[in-house]
This record gives C-alpha cells, sequence and structure tokens, in this order.
C-alpha cells in the first residue's frame, strides 16, 4: 500500500539525530511491547508480512503521530482483536472477559534459545529458473497495490541492473494476506542515483533494494 | 498554561495511556495462557544484554585478522558469521558489503526497521526514525554529515535499501596503524555505526 511507512526520498526538515549511549528500549512499557509482540507470534500464528502489514496499514497522520513501539503495539493489538484472541470490550476492560481460544502452542522459557536461533528462513526451493540473471536491464513496475508490498514507490517506474540473485524466497505480497509462501525469485537491483532523483542527483550515488521477480520487467 | 506547558502535559498522558495499555494487554494474555511473563523477560535480558553490536566488532576483526575468513565471509555471510556463534532471527540471509578506499556501503530500511539483529542487536531510533529512513537513499553524503563526517570525493557511495529478508553488514575498512593487532584489539575499534555504513571505526588512538 502506498502508506506513509514508505519513506525512501520524502523530504523531511529534521537532521539524523544520533544519541550517544542510546539504550536498547527507553521505557519499561517498550520493553514488554517488544517482548509481547515476539511471543505471541507463536500462539497468534501469524507470520512478520502479516505484522509488518498489520503495523503500515493505517492513516498516514496515525502513522507518524506514534513512536516505533507504538506502532508495533498497535499492530498487535490488531492482529489479535482480527483473529479473536481478545475482544475490543476486554481491551477496554484491562482484563480477560471472555474464554480463552484454543492455541496450538506457546512461548515457554525454555523455547525462547531454540525460537530465536531458528528464526524464520525465507528461502525456498525453485519451481522454475530465474528470468533475470546478474547484468540485466530491468523496470521496477509502476504497481500501486492497496495492500502489503515491499516494493518502495521511489523505484517505481525506474531503470535498474540485476545485482545478484538471492535465490527464491517467501513473496511477502502473498504471504501477508493469507494466500501462503508463493516463493518467487528475489533480486538485489541497482538504480543509478540520477535515474532516481534526476541531473541534481549525487552523481556517485548507486542504490538498491531486493525486488521479487513480480516486481519486474525486462528492459 | 502557556502552549509548551499544554504539548508538555498532553505527551506526558498519552505516554501514561500507552503504559497503561501495554500492562493490560500483558494482563489479558497471561490469563488466558497465550503467554508466559517469564520468556517475555528472557527476551528482553537476551536482547539487552547478549545480543548487540559487540557481536559484529567481532566478525569484523576476524575479517580483518583473518583473509580466509573474509573470504568466507565476502562470499556467503551466513555460515561464515555462524562459524563465531552468531545466527537466528533477523539475520537468517546476511549479505556483507565490503567498504574500499572508492567505495563506501550504507545501508538504511526505508519501509519499516530492517537489521541484522544477531550481529548488531535491536536497531537504535535514529535508524528507525523518518529523517534517515527518507534521506538515506536521497542524501546520503547529507546523513553522514548529520553524522560528523565528511565522505571524500572520489570515494562512490552505495545504499543498500533492506526491503527483504536479507540483512547486511557493513565491513569497514580497517583503520592503518594496528598492524599486528590482536582480534580482541581490533574490535574495540569496530563501532556499530561503523557497520552500518554511517560511522567510521576509531582510530589506534581513540580506542578505550
Amino acid at each position: 500500500m502506498d502508506g506513509a511507512h514508505d519513506m525512501g526520498g520524502v523530504a523531511w526538515s529534521d537532521p539524523v539525530r544520533p544519541e550517544p549511549n542510546e539504550p536498547v528500549f527507553h521505557a519499561e512499557w517498550e520493553r514488554r511491547a517488544f517482548a509481547i509482540t515476539m511471543a505471541m507470534a507463536m500462539p497468534g500464528g501469524w507470520n512478520i508480512d502479516m505484522s509488518r502489514f498489520a503495523r503500515e496499514n493505517r492513516p498516514p497522520e496515525d502513522y507518524l503521530s506514534k513512536s516505533y513501539y507504538q506502532i508495533w503495539f498497535a499492530g498487535l493489538e490488531r492482529l489479535l482483536l482480527e483473529r479473536g484472541l481478545v475482544a475490543s470490550d476486554e481491551i477496554a476492560a484491562g482484563k480477560s472477559l471472555h474464554p480463552a481460544k484454543p492455541v496450538p502452542k506457546i512461548l515457554t522459557p525454555d523455547g525462547v534459545a531454540a525460537v530465536l536461533h531458528r528464526g524464520g528462513p525465507t528461502e525456498r526451493s525453485a519451481r522454475s529458473p530465474a528470468l533475470f540473471a546478474v547484468g540485466d536491464r530491468v523496470r521496477a513496475k509502476r504497481i500501486h497495490p492497496a495492500t502489503h508490498t515491499r516494493l518502495p514507490q521511489y523505484v517505481r517506474g525506474h531503470a535498474g541492473i540485476i545485482d545478484r540473485v538471492l535465490g527464491c524466497h517467501v513473496f511477502p505480497d502473498s504471504n501477508a494476506s493469507g494466500d501462503g509462501e508463493n516463493p518467487q525469485w528475489l533480486y538485489t537491483v541497482s538504480f543509478d542515483g540520477v535515474e532516481l532523483w534526476g541531473e541534481a542527483s549525487d552523481a556517485s550515488l548507486r542504490v538498491s533494494v531486493d525486488a521479487w521477480e513480480p516486481y519486474l520487467e525486462r528492459i | 498554561m502557556t502552549h509548551h506547558d499544554h504539548d508538555h502535559h498532553h505527551d506526558h498522558s498519552e505516554l501514561s495511556e500507552t503504559e497503561l495499555r501495554v500492562r493490560a494487554l500483558e494482563t489479558i494474555l497471561t490469563e488466558k495462557g497465550y503467554i508466559d511473563p517469564t520468556a517475555l523477560d528472557l527476551l528482553i535480558e537476551t536482547y539487552e544484554t547478549k545480543v548487540g553490536p559487540r557481536n559484529g566488532a567481532r566478525v569484523v576483526a576476524r575479517a580483518w585478522s583473518d583473509p580466509a575468513f573474509r573470504a568466507r565471509l565476502i562470499h556467503d555471510a551466513t555460515p561464515a558469521i555462524a562459524e563465531i556463534g552468531y545466527a537466528g532471527r533477523q539475520g537468517e540471509h546476511i549479505v556483507a558489503l565490503e567498504n574500499t578506499p572508492r567505495l563506501h556501503n550504507m545501508v538504511v530500511c526505508t519501509l519499516c526497521s530492517c537489521y541484522p539483529w544477531p550481529v548488531l542487536g535491536l536497531p537504535p531510533v535514529w535508524y528507525k526514525s523518518a529523517p534517515y529512513r527518507s534521506k538515506a537513499v536521497k542524501d546520503p553524503r547529507g546523513v553522514l554529515r548529520d553524522f560528523g563526517f565528511e565522505l571524500p570525493e572520489g570515494t562512490d557511495i552505495r545504499v543498500w535499501d533492506s526491503t527483504a529478508e536479507i540483512r547486511y553488514l557493513v565491513l569497514p575498512l580497517r583503520p592503518s596503524g594496528t598492524e599486528g593487532w590482536s582480534e580482541e584489539r581490533l574490535a574495540d575499534l569496530v563501532t556499530r555505526d561503523s557497520m552500518i555504513g554511517t560511522g567510521l571505526p576509531k582510530r589506534p588512538h581513540e580506542a578505550a
């Protein structure tokens, strides 16, 4: 979706402000929001693409008014409500009012290390050969789906070069909608700064995105 | 009440509301048996005390010291990094980017906050902020100036937008004057920002 999360190239007046000796979390609620979100993926059964869409799929004024972990928390509440794991009257009351739904399994302390170590690899075996090879010229398609996509707006319509073939990976556009992993070939595609930003661009700049095959067309 | 006071009060009450909501949701989920709070404590402890940029610094120091390891890291970083013991969540597919005197690499996630957790830990606030996410792909030299350094003319810049599940680790140039240093000493020079591409390693006289 063309949401406020898709920030590449947006004119932002503030400089980047590094924080010296920054702590990992800035408040206790951030610690808990982070950990609850991590732990709930197992009983909740959603995938990372569903989580990302639940965070980004909100009006710009909402997305931009929330801090990072407030967005995580809002995404978590949405996933829980959508699946009926928690009801809105429970969130309003701040306590459980209805019986729990059965869940396959939950994250226990003895499972934490293994779950983190395993992670969620997204590479899958290929069912067809890759359409593109290193050095091929491609164009990022002009697409504007209302659903989740990982093709940022600033590259759409622009010509680039295949730099790397990264294997066949879970396709977020399908996976976020519950339409299955639908693995697709993934490529690093690089673009000249002038191609993206015009003649005034830094001529020494190249920018790359990782793009799945359905995002690309041969030139 | 002045405008400033009003804003301050507003911010404060909103934060309190967030705190209350998070606490209430944890209670609900615990009552329902969906989460085990001691597992949450362990997750937090892991990312506050065990997984952080010190891991990445060890990887970089090894690459500076051991040419065979460096070659494996550039060829396929995920198994090379796993040799040192770092793997897993948000680092399932890692690519190492080699800086040279002619090329400086910088990593961003314009769409959210993708970051190589096993080697750098959780991302800092600025990495997730709108100014960084918007400016890095358009004016990376301006970003570097925000960080207080100027990239020399004649050095090209390449920005890697982490739009998939590939995670990028910048392998910075080894500082001069470190010949014969041990991996442990070298690791002390490797800053988090030098592995994102928004900084440089410390020089020998800056080492702690």
